[in-house]
């Protein structure tokens, strides 16, 4: 790097034009995932998933080995390759959609094993790729093209919490939920993705880290007003801290 | 090496071992259950990998993603738990990886019995999983074929990056017959120019995918995928004529419906009368060109199905209008005894035949 140079490209991304709308913060997630590979050294030993929805085209971006799954398997897949590879880094990219709808089972059995992948949960509160429809995460009274009229409890229920669920399965190693909508909490997040891949070198099992997201065209705001969202709807019901962190509570050994 | 008494299912599992499986992903479902119960016990010994999936659902994406690494890996399952694997075959064939899958079929529809069926030929051989795809399905009928077929199997996965299934049922995964598996010599195919297994710095990325989104892209996949199961098609059909000289009626079975079939051509045959049987190996791809080797003397064709008849649309395909085919099946778990067979072919020997399945 010359001397003047002070920020570039990461090596941990593709040259691929990133396919997410303008505003949307996908980008930052998918760069701090990156960033962390790098530092880690991990980028060459990384084996990453795909899934459906917004970023399922994530195989084009991650400058490492990657694999793209069914819509909620990601979990099972990584699975497979990391029984298979039990030296190399596994990690998910999953949207709420596919992570706490169809893939809920995957992921709470993924965690249950306690299997030693890390997953990176991007929650946006709707399905972004589809068009806007409504996630379980999606939060009482919020317009959704499936919700209309807002999202009424006595139809569909609460909204699922799903890094205080999984904190409960005693295989979950790490679980944090973090938020992308100002620099200070960019640079926590970043702190927590690092946090659960470290343990993942470590082998000490299943660590999840929830990424509170924008999807300011699913939502029908600014990319301004659409973090000023986030941080006045989201937090509050999903507060952002550590839920679990295993290896802090026994004790690093 | 000497023969040994074994029951089907550890068959299955001993001969994947042998072929270099040390990878295998499952969920219980009867009949089929003596599979992982095998496979729970053996791995550990061989340093290999057992793994009980929460579903089908998760045990076949983990066979998709432990293939996409390049490893040898196999689940099985039966009726209803191959039908919530179709999602992941489908992934599996789009993708390219290799794997295999056995299928101990029982009746159905859903919950159907757990007894001796037949009536996933089409599940086998059409796939319930979306897209334009088949995978190579073989259809052993006694246990030391089963071995043979299930080393085959992961050689021809390999070779043509494929899922690739046994299918068998009930009575084979059951039943003990001697057996010697044979240490087999597997075919070493350098799956590094797709598996991924970390770039390790030196080379760009391996991606496993099915996702085309431009029309033009997936139709070029398309028809690569189509020019290979065009490849499968000229090489792999595989078939067993057993007594078709002379023969006026032919019989086709396959599996364990076979065996019943084999009985009874031995016992018209000792009558003098001049039957034969094929029976596929392959369901996919179906060896119609059997029926292009039968002598002049045939009239009629009869398919003997533990179903209510799936190949015989095959067998119409292969036989051109150039016979009849008529149908006999029993459903359910009900298997046809010799006799049956015999007195529906004493029947066609006499013109009487039924065109109408």
């Amino acid at each position: 790097m010359p001397d003047s140079m002070i920020f570039q490209r990461t090596k941990g991304l593709t040259d691929a034009e990133f396919t997410y709308c303008p505003g949307c913060t996908h980008g930052i997630i998918h760069r701090l995932v990156a960033e962390v590979l790098v530092e880690l050294n991990q980028l060459e030993d990384a084996i990453g998933i795909a899934s459906v929805g917004c970023s399922v085209m994530a195989y084009d971006f991650f400058n490492c080995d990657m694999q793209q799954a069914a819509h909620g398997r990601a979990p099972a897949v990584a699975t497979g390759i990391k029984r298979c590879l039990p030296n190399n880094i596994v990690f998910t990219y999953q949207g709420d959609g596919d992570l706490a709808s169809i893939g809920a089972g995957e992921v709470v059995h993924a965690a249950h094993r306690s299997e030693n992948i890390t997953i990176i949960f991007v929650n946006n509160a709707i399905y972004g790729m589809t068009g806007g429809q409504m996630a379980p995460t999606t939060l009482i009274g919020q317009k959704t093209t499936t919700s209309p009229y807002g999202r009424k409890k006595e139809e569909t229920g609460d909204p699922i919490r799903v890094s205080e669920m999984l904190a409960t399965i005693p295989g979950a190693t790490y679980i944090e939920r973090v938020s992308v909508h100002n620099p200070a909490h960019v640079r926590k997040t970043k702190k927590a993705i690092k946090k659960a891949f470290q343990y993942q070198q470590e082998k000490r099992g299943f660590t999840m880290v929830e990424i509170l997201s924008t999807c300011n065209v699913g939502w029908g705001m600014s990319p301004l007003d659409a973090l000023d969202w986030l941080e006045e709807n989201m937090i509050p019901y999903y507060p952002l801290g550590v839920y679990k962190d295993k290896v802090k509570e026994e004790g690093r050994q | 090496m000497t023969k040994k008494l074994m029951k089907g299912a550890e068959v299955i599992g001993a001969s994947a071992i042998a072929a270099g499986c040390k990878h295998f992903f499952g969920y219980p479902i009867t009949p089929q259950n003596e599979v992982p119960e095998y496979m729970s016990k053996e791995m550990p010994k061989i340093g290999g990998v057992y793994v009980q999936a929460e579903s089908e659902v998760a045990a076949v994406n983990m066979i998709y993603g432990a293939a996409g690494t390049g490893t040898r890996v196999m689940t099985s399952s039966s009726s209803p738990g191959i039908a919530l694997m179709q999602e992941g075959l489908s992934y599996i064939a789009g993708s390219e990886v290799p794997c295999v899958i056995v299928s101990v079929s029982r009746g159905g529809p859903g919950l159907g019995g757990i007894l001796p069926s037949q009536s996933d030929y089409y599940q086998a051989t059409r796939g319930g999983g979306n897209g334009d795809y088949f995978m190579p399905v073989y259809a052993p009928a006694n246990l030391q074929e089963m071995s043979e077929l299930m080393q085959k199997a992961f050689d021809i996965a390999d070779q043509y990056r494929t899922p690739a299934m046994v299918l068998a049922d009930g009575m084979l995964a059951q039943m003990m017959e001697p057996v010697e598996i044979k240490p087999y010599d597997s075919k070493n195919i350098d799956k590094s120019s797709w598996a991924t297994t970390g770039t390790k710095g030196k080379r760009k990325p391996n991606i496993i995918n099915s996702l085309r989104i431009k029309a033009d892209a997936l139709e070029e996949h398309n028809r690569h995928l189509n020019e290979k199961y065009c490849t499968i098609r000229d090489n792999e059909k595989d078939y067993e004529a057993y007594q078709t000289e002379q023969a006026e009626v032919i019989v086709t079975a396959y599996g364990s419906a076979s065996r019943v079939v084999r009985n009874a051509i031995d016992n018209l045959r000792d009558e003098g009368l001049k039957v034969g049987m094929i029976r596929p190996i392959t369901l996919w791809p179906f060896p119609d060109n059997a029926f292009d080797e039968l002598p002049d003397t045939v009239k009629a064709v009869l398919s003997a199905e533990l179903s209510c008849g799936q190949m015989i649309d095959d067998i119409r395909i292969a036989a051109r209008g150039r016979w009849p085919v008529d149908f006999y099946g029993r459903t359910g778990g009900n298997i046809f005894s010799s006799e049956e067979i015999e007195e529906k072919v004493r029947a066609m020997l006499k013109g009487v035949i039924s065109n109408a399945r």
